[in-house]
């Protein structure tokens, strides 16, 4: 599964994306692999609060589905205009 | 319907006379800009806008098509930059034309709000200070509750 970040997402975890390989079913359980990994990716993961997901590149919630998804998407809240 | 989303700067007036003369049933034709506003303290050096390629467009089109149906407008234009802009630089603009101007003006303000906080570009602020990235506010997503 690609994964992808922006903004300080990307700046704390490091890169802009990367593939990964999960079991996880939902978005939440993708997170506390994230989290789990190391220090980096708990600090972008510490407050789901301050997040934003995309599931093949619609907003969702963090209960959302992964069965047949290809990209999921981490992002502060969006400030367009 | 065109959505653009694009780094180089564009022309309000050439988009607005081509939007304007597209259709003869059109009365109003309404739009918006938006600008690089510098900082209260006038030391905003660049502003940079980060999009995700792919979704935004997908986003815009939604939020561009909804409004379309609501208003039942003739048309809808959103152009939004990316990439390293300076202050007084146009970032965006939306153009909204209907047979009257009540559902031009409330078309494109639909098409503000939701842009602000639906369509996944962020912004950050480059000063001598350093780089900071501008965070959402409340009242952009409480303005989604109005519609």
């Amino acid at each position: 599964m690609k994964v992808v970040y922006f903004a300080w997402v990307r700046e704390r975890i490091g890169l802009p994306k990367e593939d990964i390989a999960t079991d996880a079913k939902t978005v939440a359980e993708l997170v506390e692999e994230l989290r789990a990994r190391e220090e980096r990716y708990a600090l972008a993961f510490s407050d789901l609060g301050a997040l934003r997901v995309a599931v093949d590149q619609e907003l969702t919630d963090f209960d959302a589905s992964l069965d047949g998804v290809q990209e999921v998407a981490f992002f502060p809240p969006m400030t367009g205009g | 319907m065109r959505i653009s989303v694009q780094a180089e700067s564009f022309d309000l007036g050439e988009e607005v006379a081509a939007f304007s003369k597209e259709y003869q049933d059109v009365g109003a034709v309404v739009t918006f800009t938006g600008i690089v506003r510098n900082n209260d303290s006038g030391t905003l050096k660049e502003m940079l806008i980060e999009h995700y390629p792919g979704m935004t467009e997908k986003a815009l089109t939604e939020i561009a098509e909804r409004a379309r149906d609501r208003w039942n407008l003739s048309d809808a234009l959103v152009i939004h930059r990316h990439g390293a802009l300076v202050p007084g630089e146009m970032i965006m603009m939306v153009a909204t034309s209907a047979r009257h101007r009540v559902a031009a003006f409330e078309a494109a303000e639909y098409l503000m709000d939701y842009l602000k906080s639906r369509a996944p570009f962020w912004k950050q602020e480059i000063t001598n200070d350093g780089a900071e990235w501008v965070a959402a506010k409340d009242a952009d997503e409480d303005a989604l509750k109005r519609w």
